[in-house]
């Protein structure tokens, strides 16, 4: 079982990047979960057509100790099997612990069984504090995927993500496997985030253009995959997807200070206008 | 309730043989000096050296500014109030046990609601021995203890529903004239506003509600919840009721700040002052209730016994009501009579200066045989306190009436000012750990602010031999050649126990066992044990006779323990 998750600065595009590359690999014969670790509980809309099922947390809190793996397991694109570990109200008791709570329960339950091929977190925002850190602390994750694009805060959160990951991959066996560019049509962004990838050690995996196509799926609240297989998007998404299959790239990353991360943006042009 | 009774009688004629001019002339100032070190004592500078001689360079560094010798003329500056190194057994609470263990915790009538984990609430009840005499018709919640109990579902989804739930619930079933709610570590973490829920509730309920902050992990020690629980009583009670005038009939009324009455101190102290016709209006906090605190803003003077976890409480009455106050100390026999001397100094009254004598003189004779035959066994034997904010300094008076020398001494949390006295509180850096205390600015009650003395007056007192608002310290009635330590560590207590083997260590729970196992004696002074009163005349008795029991006792030494009997060849 290959267990993965997905970080990156908010509104990035995590959820969209992961359940667009979970319809991929499922449609190719994976059988793959999917772990919504945002307090919104919308990691999982667009694999299960909308129909969000009820949060662990919530579950939890409602059934108390009598929590079937059912009740809070839904099964969505291709057999996908969807979770939303859920969280408080905004401005209200900790998410972080919520999360750590969740992926305990769930593996109480025997939600990691063994004829899984993929586990995918989705994580929310940047790693804000321990709980949020929680599938890469103990090795709930193996494979990091950060999604990023040209634009200079996305790489700062990308290059803080990396920080979080090497404290915890010194100590444990979680790598990072590559950043996933979602273009936001920044000028030269293949080549920025290409160097970028490569100064922190590894590589860009793929690099997803910006497609309306995207926005009409989600509006259908379906992948790009489900709502139109046959789309330009679609095909960018697997081919994601056979990246992640075929990746034997998993390294400690070395993030960079502050001014290198600077002087790379000055490089690419980037602060021609400062 | 303490009510102002009539003023008990005493033999006229030894009133009037009360020498008042010579008793006026006494000097109520001069710190008290320390019994001296015992002949044969180790060289003082050479064991500071061996005490730190353990620790890496830079603990070592630390610690040195901890650990001083002392010499009551000149007195060394000492580092307290900070962090402890870490990796160091130190002695000190949490500031939630400060606030709600300490100073809340007394108040018999008050609901204290602790927001947390159920441990902490748990781990907090009874714990401390307050005790209290409750009249029939009143409340008394000192015996429950009252929490949350906040899961795992609270701290991810916030727990201020269930808080609110809690005060409903508390106030159905009990229907108490206050509540007030604590909050525990993870109630900072999740940001829970507990003053919000408290405002909520107090206008639901229409009763008085009010919320601490004092999450454990603030300040450095437990003295960062005494001031956040002086702070709250002062906002939300002191001044919220009038005195009624049938209790404003005396002019001697007073507020007994730092006394939490332990094994029944408060108890002891009440008699005192009552038989010296003095009107105790509010103890702060031991056998008292919330009509009580609520109320103290009518004193004409406040006492402070414990220093450390209540000057702020004064000085904000000060600020607001223009109530002056003054540093006692009841434990002890000679230290209790010069305290009821400055009272009556302070008031200065004839008639009250004749009856503080007269008490002194017949309480005095009942205590001496008793001293007398106590101190044949314990004169001369040595004596180590390391305990609280002001107990190590005050129980070595105890100590000094039976002849036995402190060579050592140290407080857990106490500040600079308790080492060194009130004269170097300007020169105390106010560091980042403690300007995260809220310090409240006070301004005159613009109706209840009436200054109990002119300035002149207090200049004349000043000048005849009663410091007002001062307090003198521990260092100035240590003799020269003791060590004092701040904020102890194990390591260090060990050490200082090996060298000068002596007679009674004066410690807390933590320390206990480990001294015992080394063949010395501990009390206890933030429980007494299971003994107590320990505070005034009578308290003085019973610590002289357990004393005695504990120092002479030969149980130490007849029994070889297991671990350091000889292994067999």
């Amino acid at each position: 079982m290959r267990k993965v998750a997905i970080y990156g600065k908010g509104g990035i595009g995590k959820s969209t990047t992961t359940q667009n590359t979970v319809a991929a690999l499922a449609e190719m014969g994976n059988q793959v979960m999917v772990v919504g670790c945002d307090p919104k509980a919308d990691s999982t809309r667009l694999l299960l057509g909308g129909l969000a099922q009820r949060s662990v947390l919530d579950t939890l809190r409602v059934e108390g100790e009598d929590v079937e793996l059912e009740d809070v397991l839904a099964d969505g694109f291709s057999k996908s099997k969807c979770v939303e570990s859920g969280g408080p109200e905004p401005g209200v008791g900790c998410a972080g612990r919520g999360i750590i709570t969740s992926i305990n329960l769930l593996e109480r339950l025997g939600a990691y069984e063994e004829s899984l091929d993929y586990v995918f977190y989705d994580v929310l925002g940047d790693v804000v504090c321990g709980g949020f850190a929680m599938p890469i602390r103990e090795g709930k994750a193996e494979e990091i995927y950060i999604v990023a694009s040209g634009e200079m805060m996305a790489m700062y959160a990308a290059n803080n993500i990396c920080k979080g990951i090497k404290k915890f991959a010194t100590t444990g066996t979680v790598r990072l496997g590559g950043i996933i560019c979602n273009s936001r049509n920044v000028d030269k962004e293949y080549e920025l985030i290409d160097h970028f990838a490569r100064e922190l050690g590894t590589k860009m995996i793929h690099f997803v253009p910006r497609d309306n196509d995207v926005q009409r799926a989600e509006i259908n609240k379906k992948t790009v995959i489900e709502w139109n297989p046959t789309c330009n998007q679609a095909d960018e998404y697997r081919a994601l997807a056979k990246a992640i299959e075929e990746n034997d790239m998993f390294v400690i990353p070395k993030p960079m200070e502050t001014d290198t991360l600077e002087s790379l943006l000055l490089e690419h042009g980037m602060l021609e206008v400062a | 309730m303490k009510t102002p009774e009539a003023v008990p009688e005493l033999p006229a004629k030894a009133l009037a043989a009360v020498d008042i001019e010579a008793i006026s002339a006494l000097d109520l100032s001069r710190p008290d000096a320390g019994l001296a070190m015992p002949s044969g004592s180790p060289d003082s500078d050479g064991l500071v050296r061996d005490l730190v001689s353990f620790y890496p360079p830079r603990v070592q560094r630390k610690r040195t500014r901890h650990i001083k010798v002392n010499d009551p003329h000149e007195i060394p500056k000492i580092e307290a109030n900070v962090r402890t190194a870490p990796g160091i057994i130190t002695q000190r609470g949490c500031c939630y046990a400060g606030c709600k263990g300490v100073v809340l915790g007394p108040i018999t009538d008050v609901l204290q609601i602790v927001h947390g984990p159920v441990g902490c609430s748990y781990y907090a009840w009874m714990t401390r021995r307050n005790q209290a005499d409750v009249p029939d018709d009143a409340q008394n919640f000192l015996n429950y203890a009252f929490t949350t109990d906040m899961t795992e579902n609270e701290i991810i989804f916030g727990g201020e529903k269930k808080l609110a739930q809690a005060i409903r619930e508390a106030y159905e079933i009990f229907h108490p004239k206050a509540i007030a709610v604590f909050s525990t570590c993870p109630v900072g973490l999740i940001g829970d506003d507990v003053h919000a829920v408290a405002r909520e509730m107090k206008a639901e309920l229409g009763i008085n509600i009010f919320g601490f902050s004092c999450e454990g992990y603030k300040g450095v020690s437990q003295s960062a919840g005494h001031h956040i629980a002086n702070n709250g009583l002062f906002s939300n009670v002191v001044g919220t009721e009038e005195l009624p005038a049938s209790m404003k009939t005396n002019p001697f009324r007073v507020n007994m700040l730092g006394e939490y009455n332990i094994g029944g101190d408060a108890f002891e102290i009440e008699r005192i002052l009552a038989r010296c016709g003095i009107q105790l209006i509010s103890t702060f906090s031991g056998n008292v209730q919330y009509s009580e605190i609520a109320r103290s803003a009518d004193a004409n003077l406040n006492l402070i016994q414990c220093h450390r976890s209540i000057n702020y409480m004064a000085e904000m009455m000060e600020s607001k009501f223009g109530i002056p106050w003054l540093k006692v100390n009841f434990i002890g026999a000679e230290s209790t009579a010069k305290s009821l001397r400055k009272i009556g100094r302070y008031f200065g009254d004839d008639d009250l200066i004749a009856r503080i004598e007269v008490v002194i003189a017949q309480e005095m004779a009942e205590l001496e045989p008793v001293r007398t035959d106590v101190r044949t066994r314990t004169n001369g034997r040595s004596v180590m306190l390391y305990v609280g904010g002001s107990r190590a300094h005050h129980y070595q008076a105890l100590f000094s009436d039976i002849g036995m020398p402190t060579v050592s001494a140290g407080y857990e949390f106490a500040h600079r000012d308790d080492y060194e006295g009130s004269r170097v509180l300007d020169s105390i850096a106010i560091d980042a750990d403690s300007r995260n205390i809220e310090e409240l600015t006070i301004t005159p009650d613009p109706e209840r602010f009436a200054p109990r003395k002119t300035e002149e007056e207090l200049a004349a007192l000043e000048a005849g031999g009663l410091k007002m608002h001062n307090y003198d310290g521990m260092m100035p009635e240590m003799t020269k050649g003791s060590i004092v330590v701040d904020d102890i560590s194990h390591a260090e207590l060990e050490h200082l126990i090996k060298v000068y083997k002596p007679a009674v260590v004066c410690s807390g729970i933590k320390d206990k066992y480990v001294i015992e196992k080394m063949g010395v004696p501990c009390k206890q002074l933030h429980n007494y044990d299971y003994g107590g009163p320990y505070a005034g005349f009578k308290g003085a008795i019973n610590f002289y006779i357990e004393i005695d029991r504990m120092v002479n006792a030969e149980v130490w030494r007849l029994i070889t323990p297991p671990w350091a009997a000889k292994k067999p060849a």
